[in-house]
């Protein structure tokens, strides 16, 4: 397989998102949302009754819980593109002839793969530095310290993060040969923040401590299994014949 | 099939010496082709020279080729003026131009076109069949799938038609020959009786007249055509116009398809 052949796809998709304005948005509003959002919701809530604001010791539960916010994006932002870089070619008809020169299966999927990974990758970590940074300004005072960065947050949007994004995006891969519309694809592929936002919700209930070290790694290893998993059946689905002749 | 996007279902087939369906060569051959599919298939939000650019680099084209080739293509299909202009504001024929000049850009052997001049008005359809006619000219390969009967007799050296299986093969004129019951119709200042006599002496199959008309059956027309004007010149008669019926391609097609069916 040769890289480059999967970077010069890659670089063109990159060109195109720049021209699509609903995946550029996708890709900048949504991680700023979440990170001023958070942070202006923590800062505003339990202001009353004369209290000042959550308590510390609620705090150190809350924020570890709120790192996994990067997690539900990196289900959701790959699904935007991913649904456009498979769904939209087939739609536009710009299979066949990519379909046609000296490239193989595997080199278009990753390229594919990396065009739907990169930009969400790098937008969830913009996004967390400014989350991180707004968090630690409206929480120093409770807390006394800064709570970010730490260890857990870089195993979340350094290790758990990609993770995601790779299964997303290869979900995607599955999800768009059984499609023939960029929305209907988009709809399904987001499915995939429903596991997410349930981890999500069971740090929330305390019920998971994911302020744990281990617990994270133990996550993290679920996704890589998943990812090899999910890389067999988007490989599989992902064969030169089968996108001409059998997807929708 | 032959562009190595499905699997033959049988036969051998080859390009350039590479066997289709052969895992090892299906590269090779992707790599010497170029393909002109019925959906253009362009990058709409891509300027026309970012299209071009995207596959000569794809086919391993150096800067310098692409540089040269995008100019080259883009300036001979009348786009060079277009090439910063998203492909996506096109018209239908530029469109197709685009996607010739795409299919070219790494200077294939064998050029694949699928309807090429399908849908398009008459002057694109025009400038299409131009260029090809050109690039012929530059000893290329060039396999043109088509429904335009009249486009393939402009075109093509060598015609193959095809009705779920091969039916028939051969130059336009051979396969125009391959049609019985064509007719030579000859329209005379006036019909006389030694004229006829002359005509049936002569191998000719059927004789029919209709006032100063006559229409005969023939198998080569080419040939049978001179012998039976001078014979209608020998017997004293004024010949204003000859004309061969059923003798173009579409009835050659017409009567391959009938006699399967």
């Amino acid at each position: 397989m040769r890289f480059s052949k999967s970077w010069i796809i890659a670089s063109k998709d990159f060109k195109v998102y720049i021209k699509k304005k609903n995946l550029l948005y996708a890709l900048i509003v949504v991680p700023l949302l979440v990170a001023f959002l958070i942070p202006g919701v923590i800062s505003y809530a339990g202001h009353k009754n004369g209290v000042s604001g959550i308590p510390a010791s609620e705090l150190t539960i809350l924020l570890p819980s709120f790192s996994f916010f990067y997690l539900i994006l990196a289900g959701y932002l790959p699904s935007s593109i991913a649904s456009y870089t498979l769904v939209g070619e087939k739609v536009e008809k710009s299979l066949e002839p990519l379909l046609a020169t000296p490239t193989t299966d595997s080199e278009i999927l990753l390229g594919k793969g990396i065009a739907a990974f990169i930009p969400p990758v790098v937008a969830i970590l913009a996004g967390s530095v400014l989350f991180m940074f707004l968090m630690d300004l409206v929480t120093h005072s409770k807390l006394g310290y800064y709570f970010f960065p730490n260890w857990n947050a870089a195993i979340v949007l350094f290790l758990m993060v990609p993770l995601a994004v790779i299964m997303s995006v290869e979900w995607n891969v599955v999800v768009s040969s059984r499609v023939s519309d960029v929305r209907t694809a988009q709809q399904l592929g987001i499915l995939i923040v429903l596991p997410f936002a349930g981890v999500y919700v069971l740090g929330e209930l305390d019920i998971v401590n994911l302020g744990v070290t281990s617990n994270l790694l133990i996550v993290a290893g679920i996704l890589f299994v998943l990812d090899l998993v999910l890389f067999y059946v988007a490989r599989a689905t992902f064969q030169r014949e089968e996108i001409l002749t059998s997807w929708k | 099939m032959l562009c190595c996007l499905i699997s033959k279902t049988s036969g051998v087939a080859r390009i350039a010496g590479y066997e289709v369906g052969n895992n090892a060569d299906s590269l090779k051959i992707r790599k010497l082709i170029g393909l002109v599919p019925d959906n253009v298939g362009l990058y709409d939000s891509l300027s026309a020279y970012d299209n071009l650019d995207f596959y000569g680099k794809l086919y391993d084209c150096t800067e310098a080729q692409r540089k040269e080739n995008i100019q080259r293509f883009l300036k001979m299909l009348g786009l060079w003026e277009k090439k910063d202009v998203a492909a996506g504001t096109f018209s239908k024929g530029m469109k197709q131009k685009l996607a010739l000049a795409r299919a070219l850009i790494h200077d294939p052997k064998v050029l694949f076109m699928d309807e090429p001049t399908a849908n398009l008005d008459p002057e694109s359809s025009k400038t299409v069949r131009d260029f090809i006619l050109d690039l012929k000219k530059e000893k290329r390969t060039i396999f043109l799938n088509t429904h335009n009967l009249d486009e393939a007799q402009k075109v093509c050296d060598r015609i193959a038609i095809l009705n779920t299986k091969l039916m028939a093969m051969g130059t336009p004129q051979e396969l125009e020959r391959s049609v019985s019951g064509r007719k030579t119709v000859i329209q005379l200042e006036q019909i006389s009786d030694p004229m006829l006599t002359a005509l049936k002496k002569m191998t000719v199959r059927n004789i029919s007249v209709d006032g100063n008309k006559l229409t005969i059956d023939v198998v080569d027309p080419e040939k049978e055509n001179v012998a039976i004007v001078e014979t209608i010149v020998r017997a004293g008669g004024h010949v204003q116009s000859v004309n061969v019926v059923g003798s173009t391609l579409e009835d050659a097609y017409l009567n391959l398809v009938r006699r399967a069916n």
